[in-house]
């Protein structure tokens, strides 16, 4: 009897496809034969794994399908978290005593510093050149003409002196985006540009000179917030020697770059931020840095001045603190940073077609 | 609060399969789950899986004859996702890992175990299928999980007759056990 006959009478035998008889002698060579009878428990326990495998699968594709219909039939809604979300963890229990102890370490820290950069003599210079871009007048001109190109109509009034620029991209689809904070140094007036060269006028919300982090939200009627933002955001270190890529407009346009992460501190040690091998020009400050699986990674914000190719970047753990303290400090702002990455197993080209709509050229009015 | 005879029939017909039991139950639950897993420092998609888990769990119990439901079906649910959402919250070591609490909630860390096992046993059959590799992936697939005939297996794929089909479910099968059972011994 060879493997597949026996395959078939086993299983034939089990599912009591059997006719008394057959059965009455298949038993009797059972009794006789021990490995025979082995091979039957062997087969009868397969399956029955096989038979429950099914039926997992079965029930599971049950369950997904009633999800998916009472999602599109409005039973399942997202829901929104209710102000003062009552989690109770050790966080909330002691945070008082957290904020005091905290403010006691910081007016120390804050009073030792203050007594170190008075005694220390001033360096004679800074090795360390921020990314924002000056913009001249020729370029002022070819980005009004691609947008009217585009034909959309430059908000920035004329006569209006747009002298730096940077980028910037959604953390929310509600609007917000983040930048370098020192790309908006001095705004007056902020209007970020899309991909498709249309200008939106957008608002400061908070400005974090300590992590070079600026939040700003489009305030503008034009603006059609995106159904969900294709990539997510990750706390989690990431590996030396690990691929990244940015997008920005160092130029008028767009700008695609790829290098690696070179070391996990950034300048002199800093832990704030990572530092990376890339090239990069002013006018990428405030771009995301995406991993492999599109996630991101940190903002650029720098280039050492002394060195070609070393680019620091702001770690987007960072983007989480700073999204937390904003949520606490105004109930009204409702920003949610995905985790998951929905662009993760798609190749570079693609993930980047996606991203790209989200990454905006932040165009900065000085007062 | 007693439990139903109503109750106890969509409890039985869970293990059935029975699409209308499984709409009911969801409906009736599903949103107590997604504000406890929502209210405790989850997801919408953490509250997804966690419910899916817990009607599996609901699932094997009713497909065990001996199982007698003592509590509501929404206490059990809640119980179960309960521990299962701090089991999650436990091993990501997102937070100290006390939730507020939503409803009452039963013992359900025997079931849990056994659960637990379940789907170990599952997945050791799910590795082997993935390791399988085409056309006997499908083919398995068509006869024991989407439960089509020979007959239809064969015109979809393409074999001349009900019998040659059976033939190469065969050959699969005998493959898939060899791959089933070095599975199960590493696992």
């Amino acid at each position: 009897m060879d493997q597949l006959q026996l395959a078939e009478i086993v299983e034939r035998y089990l599912t009591g496809e059997m006719n008394a008889e057959e059965k009455q002698a298949f038993e009797e060579m059972r009794k006789n034969n021990p490995e025979l009878d082995q091979t039957v428990v062997e087969y009868h326990f397969f399956l029955e794994e096989m038979e429950r495998y099914g039926q997992v699968r079965r029930f599971k594709s049950a369950l997904y399908d009633t999800h998916h219909t009472m999602q599109e039939s409005g039973e399942i809604k997202e829901l929104q978290l209710k102000t003062g979300t009552r989690i109770i963890n050790m966080w909330n229990k002691y945070r008082r005593v957290v904020a005091v102890a905290a403010s006691i370490a910081g007016v120390t820290a804050l009073f030792i510093s203050g007594m170190m950069t008075l005694f220390t003599p001033k360096s004679p210079f800074r090795d360390i050149e921020e990314l924002r871009r000056k913009v001249s007048n020729l370029e002022k001109q070819s980005s009004s003409q691609r947008a009217e190109f585009n034909k959309f109509r430059t908000k920035i009034a004329p006569g209006s002196d747009v002298k730096f620029g940077g980028t910037s991209f959604m953390i929310d689809p509600k609007g917000y985006l983040v930048t370098s904070s020192h790309v908006l140094k001095g705004a007056k007036k902020v209007y970020v540009q899309s991909i498709q060269g249309e200008d939106f006028l957008a608002d400061i919300v908070y400005q974090d000179a300590n992590t070079d982090i600026a939040v700003i939200k489009i305030n503008d009627r034009d603006f059609e917030s995106p159904k969900q933002l294709p990539y997510g955001f990750t706390r989690n270190q990431t590996d030396l020697s690990e691929a990244v890529y940015t997008l920005g407009y160092p130029k008028d346009e767009i700008v695609y770059n790829e290098g690696y992460l070179s070391a996990k501190t950034g300048l002199e040690g800093d832990t704030m931020s990572c530092q990376i091998t890339i090239s990069a020009n002013p006018g990428n400050s405030g771009g995301p840095v995406f991993n492999k699986n599109g996630e991101v990674i940190g903002i650029l914000n720098a280039r050492q001045a002394s060195a070609n190719g070393v680019v620091f970047a702001t770690k987007s753990k960072n983007i989480f603190h700073l999204v937390e303290t904003l949520k606490e400090a105004d109930k009204d702002i409702n920003i949610r940073l995905r985790n998951a990455s929905s662009i993760r197993n798609i190749n570079r080209t693609q993930q980047v077609k996606k991203v790209q709509d989200h990454v905006y050229m932040v165009k900065v009015v000085l007062g | 609060m007693a439990i139903t005879e109503q109750e106890i029939g969509v409890f039985r017909s869970i293990g059935n399969n029975d699409k209308a039991a499984i709409e009911a139950v969801y409906k009736e639950n599903y949103s107590l789950i997604q504000h406890f897993v929502i209210n405790n420092n989850g997801t919408e998609d953490d509250a997804r899986d966690i419910f899916q888990e817990a009607m599996m769990v609901l699932y094997e119990k009713s497909r065990l004859p001996e199982f007698e439901l003592t509590c509501q079906i929404r206490t059990y649910l809640y119980s179960v996702c309960r521990r299962l959402w701090l089991k999650k919250l436990q091993y990501s070591r997102r937070i100290e890992t006390q939730v507020e609490n939503f409803d009452k909630i039963v013992q359900v860390e025997e079931d849990m175990e056994e659960h637990d096992k379940l789907t170990r046993q599952y997945q050791t059959m799910r590795a082997a299928m993935g390791k399988i590799g085409e056309p006997c992936k499908s083919l398995i697939e068509a006869f024991y999980v989407h439960r089509k005939n020979m007959l239809e297996i064969a015109g979809f794929f393409g074999y001349t007759n009900a019998d040659n089909a059976k033939n190469q479910k065969y050959k699969c099968l005998v493959r898939l056990k060899k791959l089933f059972f070095a599975q199960y011994k590493n696992a």
